[in-house]
């Protein structure tokens, strides 16, 4: 072996910076799931009977069903029983109702994470709604939004505030029969934002929400509903992290966005979950169940992601093209290294006349890791005119790791045009010592090469992520040259 | 500046440099001819640091340090320089990007400060001018889609950038139009200076014309088998390279 390879194989021995254990008294349910666990749940969090009645359902739908196995990822199976389907923070007997209620322990853990509450409040112009393992600790900006007609609360808020809006919309994008991981979360889910834009509004700042995993051998089992009414415009950011543990965690977020008439929605996220360690001991099993339906005519909708963590990641930000002129769009940037695996893509559905997708996405490997882009691009007969483009691009760093593509595409509109290109490279020795004669470090070269495959999706996120965005994967390869 | 003794290098069993001796002194240029294969690009690869070759004796002292012991971003940061004979792509990486981070990272390795974003600017577009090139070069990813001649022209640019005190030229004449070797010619004259020292790979005394060398030395299998000034070009476009083996191989 050459002796860059050597280095590039280095530079991947990365550090999580995230890995932190806050010590916290909780509420934590002893492990296991049964129907009285369910019932337990929803009584805790003070639900209406109708959501009971719902969680109750997909349980039942989720004991028939079977965990899929034909994505590109291996894993033993997971023992249900063996998870916590519940941990709260201790706290005063009606939560906090500001953050100097928060306990300090818990702004302590998200000043680490570089999201300072208090200070985000004041100072940053972005509305935070902060999820700690299974409920959300705090909302900031409330009354400025709600000035604006904006709803952003925790979903379990939402629930006893705003039970028709649930009624009508939860589940209408992602029922419960849809997969085994969201029958799942329909079933337990815990905590997650709610987020509603009346008519004609457009959302005056960013909204954001932080999740976090914190307790041992707990799932985070969170659920995100936005709905854009009528003309409206919101831009909501992601972000996750969790503590370094030698045991798998299981996450399965199902997320839900309702796009009407002339809305627009972007969807931003950095995911950044404890990958495991560079032997593939640990980390997080991503899996994600994420759609979007643009219900109304002109509505848009916008996926933007960046993958840097978990051990395992199953995830595919959809669009379902209903209305007429509709538009869906997924920027997405995965990397895994080490023996992190990553199987995501997207879903476009053109339902309506003359809808239109984009797909951009960039899949990087480095140490042992395999990647994998799965799409599926499905034109409908009624979709006259619809129209498709698919940019797939594979970067590997290092000769042990892996990318995979598989475009499905169905077609039953001759008007349709679908276009699909897919490139292949890898970072050349020739290249890294380019860099290198021209004065830069390994571990430069092949971060400024990474961001330089990304930069078409970069450029979708808002600016404060972006930034984040560049030095996250500047940190997932750090180690990977010596 | 640079001083090699007995240089002989391999790449896996086979020996490719066979006993090489240069001294380069501040301010000089050197010219290096030689048929294909001779080494010479395996010369300019292991004064700049490129893996893959194995020094199996002899040194290469550059500024009174060890050269071979260096790895090749100190190196490149200690100022040496290497104009490659085929330059890479680097998609998605603008050119103003990489001349902006490579100069910073020279620049703190001596001990300087970042380069304030308006005097880059403002250093870079001189230097595009010198070399007659358009600034929308400067915006486009590293040599992505660039023409042979554009690539080598941008080398130079780099080079005029980064002022490095020693600058290695493999082969930067090739590829070039008869103008545009004027104009890279005309870049590298202007960066001639009593401290900054040139070693030139070429093929054609045609280079010589306009850069004028204090020596030429030929290259023949690994060795240098013939030193002398810049008349030597002359009568080596005139006779070839065989009568100097020949009178290697009756020697
Ligand atoms: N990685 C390698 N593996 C095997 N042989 C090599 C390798 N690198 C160089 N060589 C051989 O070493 C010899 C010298 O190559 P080098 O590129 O230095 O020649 P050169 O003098 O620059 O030639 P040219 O004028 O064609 O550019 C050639 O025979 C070449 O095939
Ligand atoms: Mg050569």
């Amino acid at each position: 072996m050459s002796a860059s390879t050597q280095e590039i194989n280095n530079l991947i021995n990365q550090e999580y910076k995230q890995g932190f254990v806050t010590e916290l008294e909780t509420n934590t349910f002893l492990p296991g799931l049964d129907e009285s666990v369910i019932h337990k749940l929803s009584k805790i969090k003070n639900e209406p009977e109708f959501m009971l009645e719902y969680r109750l359902k997909a349980f039942r739908h989720w004991q028939t069903m079977k965990s899929p196995e034909w994505a590109f990822v291996k894993f033993d199976p997971i023992d249900y029983q063996s998870i916590s389907y519940y941990s709260a923070p201790k706290r005063k007997e009606d939560g906090p109702k500001s953050l100097d209620e928060i306990d300090p322990q818990i702004l302590e853990a998200y000043k680490k994470l570089g999201i300072p509450l208090d200070e985000q409040e004041r100072l940053a112009g972005v509305a935070v709604d902060a999820v700690f393992d299974s409920v959300s600790v705090a909302t900031t900006f409330k009354g400025k939004l709600k000035d604006a007609g904006v709803i952003f609360c925790p979903i379990s808020e939402a629930l006893r505030d705003h039970p028709e809006l649930i009624k009508e919309y939860l589940g209408s994008v992602v029922p419960i029969t849809d997969n085994y991981f969201a029958a799942l979360n329909a079933a337990v889910f815990t905590d997650g934002s709610f987020v509603y834009i009346p008519k004609g509004v457009r959302c005056p700042m960013e909204l954001s929400t932080y999740f976090r995993i914190n307790a041992a051998n707990t799932g985070q089992f969170e659920r995100t509903l936005i709905i854009a009414d009528e003309g409206s415009h919101v831009s909501y950011l992601e972000g996750c992290t969790a503590p370094m543990r030698d045991e798998n965690q299981l996450h399965a977020a199902v997320v839900e966005l309702v796009a009407m008439k002339d809305a627009v929605i972007k969807y931003s996220t950095v995911q950044n979950w404890y990958p495991g360690d560079k032997n593939g001991l640990g980390g997080i099993y991503n899996f994600v169940t994420k759609r979007a339906d643009c219900r109304g005519a002109n509505s848009k909708v916008s996926w933007t992601q960046v993958e840097t963590g978990s051990a395992i990641t199953w995830k595919y930000p959809s669009c379902v093209l209903t209305g007429d002129n509709s538009v869906g769009e997924f920027y997405s940037v995965a990397l895994t290294n080490n023996y992190q695996q990553a199987d995501t893509g997207t879903k476009m559905i053109h339902i309506g006349k003359n809808t239109r997708s984009t797909i951009v996405s960039k899949g990087i490997s480095a140490g042992k890791a395999q990647n994998t882009y799965r799409g599926l691009v499905k034109v409908l007969k009624s979709a006259e005119n619809a129209r498709n483009y698919t940019q797939c691009d594979s970067l590997l760093v290092g000769d042990q790791c892996g990318a995979h593509t598989f475009p499905y595409i169905e077609v039953k509109q001759p008007s349709a045009q679908v276009e699909h290109e897919a490139t292949t490279s890898k970072i050349s020795e020739d290249q890294l010592f380019f860099c290198q004669q021209r004065g830069l470090s390994a571990e430069d070269a092949v971060s400024m090469i990474v961001n330089g495959f990304c930069k078409e999706v970069f450029k979708e996120l808002p600016m404060e992520f972006a930034v984040e965005a560049q030095a996250l994967l500047g940190l997932s390869l750090e180690g990977s040259v010596g | 500046m640079l001083s090699i003794k007995n240089l002989h290098v391999s790449v896996g069993d086979k020996p490719i440099l066979k006993g090489i001796n240069l001294e380069i002194k501040p301010g000089e240029i050197h010219a290096i001819m030689g048929p294909n294969g001779s080494g010479k690009s395996t010369l300019s690869h292991i004064l700049s640091g490129k893996s893959g070759y194995t020094v199996t004796e002899g040194s290469a002292t550059y500024q009174g340090k060890d050269l071979l012991e260096m790895p090749p971003e100190i190196r490149a940061r200690e100022g040496v320089f290497l104009a490659f004979q085929y330059p890479v792509e680097i998609p998605g990486v603008s050119n103003v990007y990489l001349l902006k981070a490579a100069l910073n990272s020279i620049r703190k390795h001596q001990g300087q400060s970042e380069v304030d974003a308006m005097d880059f600017l403002t250093l870079v577009k001189g230097k595009v001018r010198l070399l007659e090139m358009d600034e929308k070069f400067l915006y486009r990813a590293v040599n992505e889609g660039f023409s042979g001649g554009e690539k080598k022209r941008n080398e130079i640019l780099q080079m005029a950038i980064l002022e490095p005190k020693l600058c290695i030229l493999d082969e930067t004449d090739s590829g070039l139009d008869i103008d545009a070797l004027k104009i890279v010619s005309e870049g590298v004259n202007s960066l001639r200076s009593p401290d900054r020292s040139f070693v030139m790979v070429t093929h054609y005394q045609r280079l010589l014309d306009y850069i004028k060398p204090d020596f030429v030395h030929v290259l023949a299998n690994g060795q240098i088998v013939k030193s002398g000034g810049a008349e030597l070009a002359l009568e080596l476009e005139e006779k070839g390279y065989s009568w100097l083996e020949d009178a290697e191989a009756s020697a």
